[in-house]
C-alpha cells in the first residue's frame, strides 16, 4: 500500500510509518535535571506570588520550584500535588501562556516567564516514575460518597475525600476512567499512556472503587445513589456537541472533532486512523486546533480552520494557534458554514457587530473530503429536577447544586473556564465541603 | 515526614531552624509572623541598656553583591542594636512567648561591660519567660567602637567575665555569639566555655565594605557621602562560619560545647552542611532578608526528606562529619583522582580548558572540532574543571582503585600514607 498525502479521499497510512512514531511523540519533551536546575534557578521566590494566584488550584509555585533548586524535586513534587492531585496532567495540558505563566513576573520583565508547567512536569514525574503516592488515607470514617465521571473533576473528588476517611464509588459511562485526559487531550500532550497511568496512581490512595461501563440515566439513577450514598458527586462533563445548523450537516464525511480525537487517542498504531487530503475543521477553540493539528499529523495534506468571528476571539491561546500555524494548518476568520456540500464546504464572510454577528453574500468554498465540527461541547443527560444555569449544573461557590446531598464540578457545572485545572479544583473544593457537611 | 523537634541546650523547637537577632526578630509583628511561616525559634534583636534608645542613621543601612541574575550572594549591613524602647520589647517578648509556647524565644543582649550594667539588664528580663539568653559579642560596627560587641567578642578574658556573671546573676542558659572577627575562634570560645556559658553561636558579622561609589569616592552604603564599614552576611560568608564551627566542634577543648550555626544559611542543604560540623542548630538572617519567612518551609520540607532517605534521625546528623574534618597533614596522599568529562552533557564552551590551560597543569586537550578531554598523564585532580564547568555534574572526579597506574606519576596507587609519614617530610617519623 502507498498512499500518500495527495492521495483522494479518507485514507490510512498516509506517511511512513516512522513518521506517526515522531509526529505523536512528546510535543514538549520532559526537562533534564541540569535544564529544571537552570530554569529553577530563574524563579524569583516572588512574595505572594502572581503565579501562584493565576493558578486555578493554586498551587504554591516558588515553593515547589525552590524545592527543585534545592535538589528535592519529591518535596516539590508534595508542594504541588497537596493542591493539585492531577498536577501531572496539568503540568502537560495547562495554557500556562493564559495561566501561570502569563502571570510570572519575568514574563513582564523578559517575555521570558519561568517555565512553570515544565518545571511542575519534572517534579511530578519523578515522583509518579517511582510509583511513589505521597498521602495517606484518614481513619475511615463510614461514609461514602459517589462520584459520577471519572474525568478530572470526579478523580480530584473521589482523591481528596478518599484521604478524608471516606470511602468512595466512582462511576463512569466509558470503558476507561480518565474522563477527557483519556477520550479528549491531544495525544502529543499525554505520551506513553499517562492518563490512565495517572488514574492508576492516584488511586493508590485507597478507599476508592471504579465501576466504568455505568451510565447516570441509563444504568443508574440518581434516586438510588443518594440512597445508597451519603453524598453525590457530578462530575458529568459535556457529553453533548453544538450543531453547524447548515445543510448537509448530516453527510457522512461529517463529524464531531471529539469523536474523531477521541478514536484518534484510543488507536495505538496511528497509521490505521483514516484520514481526508483536505480536511476542514469549523470552530475556534482548543477542540479545534487539536483536531487539525492531529488531522495533519496523521498526513492531511490541507487542514483549514474556520472560524466564525475574529482571531482574538478564538478560545485556543495564541500559543495554541501558533503551534497550529507551525503545524502547517490555515487559519480562516470570519468565515461561517453555508452547506457543506459532496468533497467541498461553502462558507460566507461574516461581519461582527456590536449587537452580533451577520452573514455577508461574499461566499467561497474549500476542499474537503472530511470536515470536523468543534464549535463546543454542551451538557447532555443531566439529571431531572437539578437547576440549570447557563446551560450547565447551577452550584454556588462550595460547588452545590440546587438539590441537598448533590455536588457538581468540571464542565458540567457552571462557572469557572473548561480546563483540565479548574476542573481539578472544582473537584477538590467541592469534597472539602462534602467533607465538611458529612462531617459536621 | 521526618521529626525534626530540636532540642538545643534543654530549649525545645518544633525544628532546628531559628531567625538570628536582627531585623526579622526585632517587633511582635515580625516574629509572630515567622512563627506562623513555620521557624522554629527566634533570638530577639538585640537589646541594650534602659535608657535613651540607641539611633540609626536615616540613610542607606545595606550595601550588597550579587551574582549572575543579580541573584543577593552577600549583604553588609550598618544597623546598631534594638532602636525601640526597652520596656516596648520587654512586653512584647512576653506576649509573643505566652502565646507561641512551642516556640524559642532566646533575647539577645548587648549592655556596658561592667558587672553592674549586666545584672540589671538580667534582672530587668527576668519576668519575660523567654528560653534564654545569647549575649551579642559580634557586633562589628557602631557598638564596638563604644567599647561593646565585637569590641568584647575579640578579648577571651572580657568574654569569660561576662559569662560568668550572667550566668551567676540569671538562671536562664546561655548563648555566647561569637565574633568573626578575629584570627583564631577557639580562644573566644574557650573563654565562654571557661566562664559557664551554656553554648557558643556564631558567626556574627564580618567587618566589610560592599563597594565604592565611583563618582562620589564614598565606600557603600553612603551617608551624606561618607560610608564605614559594615557587617558582612549571606550565602558569600558560609564557608567562614562552616570553618568556624567546625574547628570548634573538633578542637579538643571546646568539643562538645552546643554550636548554634550562623552564617549564609539559606536553603535545607546549608543547614544540613552546619549540622553534620557539629551545629546543634541553625539561625538564618541575611536568607529571611532576602526571600521573607516562607522561605523556612523549603528548609524543613528538604531537611526532613534528607534524613528520611539517609534513615537518620536529627540527632544522628549533629556532629556527623566532625570526625571527617581532620588537618592537612592527615589526609591521604595515596588517593588517587582523574576528572572525566562526560560527552553527553558537555555543552563545548572551553571553559574547562581554559582555567585549565592557562592556569593550572594543561591537562585538558581541545580537539578541532572542540571535543573536550582530559589528559590523565598530566591530570593532578585539582578539581578547578570541576568548579568551572557551567554544566552541574559534567565533569566528576574518578577515584582510581588501589593498584592502578597514574598515569601522570607512573606510579601505582599504594596504600593510605599521610604527610606524617612522607620520605619528603624533614620531620617524618618512620611507619610502623
Ligand atoms: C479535544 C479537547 C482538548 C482539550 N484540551 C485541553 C487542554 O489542552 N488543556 C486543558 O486544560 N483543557 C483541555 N480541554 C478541556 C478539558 O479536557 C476539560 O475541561 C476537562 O476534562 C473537564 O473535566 P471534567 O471532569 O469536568 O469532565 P470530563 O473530562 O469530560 O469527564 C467527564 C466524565 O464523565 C463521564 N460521564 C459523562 N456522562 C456520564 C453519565 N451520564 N454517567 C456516568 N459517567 C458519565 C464521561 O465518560 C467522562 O469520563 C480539552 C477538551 C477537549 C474536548
Ligand atoms: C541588618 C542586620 C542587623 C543585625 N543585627 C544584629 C543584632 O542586633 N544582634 C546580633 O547578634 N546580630 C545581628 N546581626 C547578625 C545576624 O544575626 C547574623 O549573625 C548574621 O547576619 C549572619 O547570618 P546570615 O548570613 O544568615 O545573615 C544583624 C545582621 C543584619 C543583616
Ligand atoms: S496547574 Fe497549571 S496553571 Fe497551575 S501552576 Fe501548574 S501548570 Fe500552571
Ligand atoms: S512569578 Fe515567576 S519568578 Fe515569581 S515566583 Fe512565580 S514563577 Fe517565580
Ligand atoms: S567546562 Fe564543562 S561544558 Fe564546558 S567544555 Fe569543559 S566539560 Fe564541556
Amino acid at each position: 500500500m502507498s498512499n500518500s498525502p495527495l492521495t483522494p479521499g479518507i485514507v490510512a497510512a498516509r506517511l511512513p510509518a516512522a513518521a506517526y512514531q515522531s509526529n505523536f511523540a512528546d510535543h514538549e519533551p520532559a526537562l533534564d535535571r541540569h535544564e529544571a536546575r537552570v530554569a529553577a534557578d530563574r524563579c524569583y521566590f516572588c512574595h505572594d506570588a502572581p503565579c501562584m494566584t493565576a493558578c486555578p488550584t493554586s498551587i504554591d509555585v516558588p515553593l515547589f520550584i525552590r524545592q527543585i533548586a534545592t535538589g528535592t524535586p519529591e518535596a516539590a513534587a508534595k508542594t504541588i500535588f497537596d493542591q493539585n492531585i492531577l498536577g501531572g496532567m496539568c503540568a502537560r495540558v495547562c495554557p500556562t501562556e493564559q495561566l501561570c505563566e502569563e502571570a510570572c513576573v519575568r514574563e513582564a520583565a523578559e517575555g521570558k516567564p519561568v517555565e512553570i508547567g515544565r518545571l511542575q512536569r519534572f517534579a511530578t514525574d519523578t515522583v509518579m516514575v517511582k510509583g511513589v503516592h505521597p498521602f495517606k488515607r484518614a481513619k475511615p470514617t463510614g461514609k461514602s460518597v459517589a462520584v459520577v465521571g471519572a474525568g478530572p473533576a470526579g478523580l480530584a473528588c473521589a482523591h481528596r475525600l478518599a484521604m478524608k476517611g471516606h470511602d468512595v464509588v466512582v462511576y463512569d459511562a466509558r470503558p476507561k476512567a480518565g474522563g477527557l485526559n483519556e477520550y479528549g487531550i491531544a495525544s502529543y500532550k499525554s505520551t506513553n499512556d499517562f492518563a490512565a497511568r495517572e488514574v492508576e496512581w492516584l488511586l493508590k490512595i485507597g478507599g476508592i472503587r471504579i465501576e466504568t461501563g455505568k451510565a447516570l440515566g441509563r444504568d443508574l439513577a440518581l434516586a438510588d445513589l443518594q440512597k445508597s450514598h451519603d453524598a453525590v458527586f457530578l462530575g458529568i462533563g459535556l457529553g453533548g456537541v453544538n450543531a453547524l445548523r447548515a445543510p448537509g450537516e448530516d453527510m457522512k464525511n461529517v463529524r464531531n472533532a471529539v469523536d474523531f480525537i477521541s478514536e484518534l487517542r484510543q488507536t495505538s498504531d496511528k497509521s490505521t486512523l483514516p484520514i481526508g487530503r483536505d480536511v476542514v475543521v469549523i470552530g475556534g477553540g482548543m477542540t479545534a486546533v487539536d483536531a487539525a493539528v492531529q488531522s495533519k499529523l496523521l498526513g492531511a495534506e490541507n487542514v483549514t480552520i474556520v472560524y466564525r468571528r475574529g482571531q482574538e476571539k478564538m478560545s485556543a491561546s495564541g500559543y495554541e494557534q501558533d503551534h497550529a500555524a507551525q503545524a502547517g494548518v490555515r487559519i480562516i476568520i470570519h468565515a461561517a458554514p453555508v452547506a457543506v456540500q459532496d468533497g467541498a464546504v461553502e462558507f460566507a464572510y461574516t461581519e461582527e457587530w456590536p449587537k452580533g454577528l451577520t452573514v455577508t453574500s461574499q461566499t467561497f468554498t474549500l476542499k474537503a473530503d472530511q470536515v470536523f465540527k468543534a464549535i463546543g461541547q454542551t451538557l447532555s443527560g443531566a439529571p431531572e429536577g437539578l437547576k440549570l444555569e447557563g446551560g450547565k449544573i447551577a452550584v454556588d461557590g462550595h460547588g452545590r447544586s440546587s438539590v441537598p446531598g448533590i455536588w457538581a464540578g468540571g464542565d458540567c457545572a457552571s462557572g469557572g473556564d473548561d480546563l483540565t485545572v479548574t476542573a481539578v479544583k472544582e473537584g477538590r473544593d467541592a469534597a472539602e465541603d462534602i467533607h465538611a457537611s458529612l462531617m459536621a | 515526614m521526618a521529626d525534626l523537634t530540636s532540642n538545643f541546650i534543654g530549649i525545645k523547637s518544633p525544628n532546628p531552624f531559628w531567625l538570628a537577632s536582627a531585623p526579622p526578630t526585632d517587633k511582635k509583628y515580625n516574629v509572630e509572623r515567622a512563627f506562623e511561616a513555620g521557624w522554629g525559634g527566634v533570638v530577639w534583636k538585640t537589646l541594650g541598656a534602659e535608657g535613651p534608645p540607641i539611633v540609626n542613621v536615616s540613610g542607606p543601612r545595606y550595601g550588597a553583591i550579587w551574582g549572575a541574575d543579580r541573584r543577593l550572594l552577600g549583604l553588609n549591613n550598618i544597623e546598631l542594636i534594638t532602636d525601640r524602647p526597652l520596656e516596648v520589647n520587654l512586653q512584647e517578648i512576653k506576649e509573643v512567648k505566652r502565646k507561641w509556647k512551642d516556640r524559642a524565644m532566646i533575647i539577645s543582649l548587648m549592655v556596658p561591660c561592667d558587672e553592674d550594667s549586666w545584672k540589671a539588664i538580667l534582672k530587668q528580663i527576668e519576668d519575660t519567660e523567654a528560653d534564654g539568653v545569647e549575649l551579642n559579642f559580634g557586633c562589628p560596627h557602631g557598638m564596638a567602637e563604644r567599647g561593646m560587641g565585637s569590641a568584647v567578642g575579640q578579648v577571651p578574658e572580657y568574654i569569660e567575665m561576662v559569662t560568668r556573671w550572667v550566668k551567676q546573676y540569671s538562671r536562664m542558659p546561655c548563648i555566647v555569639k561569637l565574633t568573626p572577627n578575629v584570627t583564631s575562634i577557639l580562644p573566644p570560645a574557650m573563654a565562654a566555655k571557661r566562664g559557664g556559658a551554656d553554648a557558643v553561636s556564631l558567626i556574627n558579622t564580618i567587618k566589610s565594605i560592599t563597594n565604592v561609589d565611583l563618582d562620589a569616592f564614598s565606600p557603600f552604603p553612603m551617608i551624606d557621602g561618607k560610608g564605614s564599614h559594615g557587617g558582612y552576611c549571606g550565602p558569600a560568608v558560609k564557608p567562614i562560619a562552616l570553618n568556624m564551627v567546625a574547628e570548634i566542634a573538633r578542637h579538643e577543648e571546646t568539643r562538645g560545647l552546643p554550636i548554634s550555626g550562623i552564617g549564609g544559611v539559606t536553603t535545607w542543604h546549608d543547614a544540613a552542611e552546619f549540622l553534620a560540623l557539629g551545629a546543634g542548630n541553625v539561625q538564618v538572617c541575611s536568607a529571611a532578608m532576602t526571600y521573607g519567612f516562607k522561605i523556612v518551609q523549603e528548609m524543613i520540607s528538604g531537611l526532613s526528606q534528607y534524613l528520611d532517605e539517609k534513615e537518620m534521625a536529627l540527632s544522628d546528623l549533629i556532629g556527623r562529619a566532625v570526625p571527617n574534618f581532620v588537618e592537612w597533614q592527615h589526609l591521604n596522599l595515596n588517593y588517587v583522582t582523574k576528572a572525566v568529562i562526560n560527552q553527553d552533557d558537555c555543552i563545548k564552551c572551553g571553559r574547562c580548558y581554559a582555567a585549565c590551560e592557562d592556569t593550572s597543569h594543561q591537562a585538558i586537550a581541545m580537539s578541532e572540532d572542540r571535543t573536550f578531554t582530559v589528559k590523565d598523564d598530566e591530570c593532578v585532580a585539582c578539581n578547578l574543571c570541576v568548579n568551572v564547568c557551567p554544566v552541574d555534574n559534567c565533569i566528576t572526579m574518578q577515584t582510581l582503585p588501589k593498584g592502578a597506574l597514574d598515569e601522570r606519576t607512573g606510579r601505582k596507587v599504594g596504600n593510605y600514607a599521610n604527610w606524617t609519614t612522607h620520605p619528603n617530610n624533614p620531620g617524618a617519623v618512620a611507619a610502623e
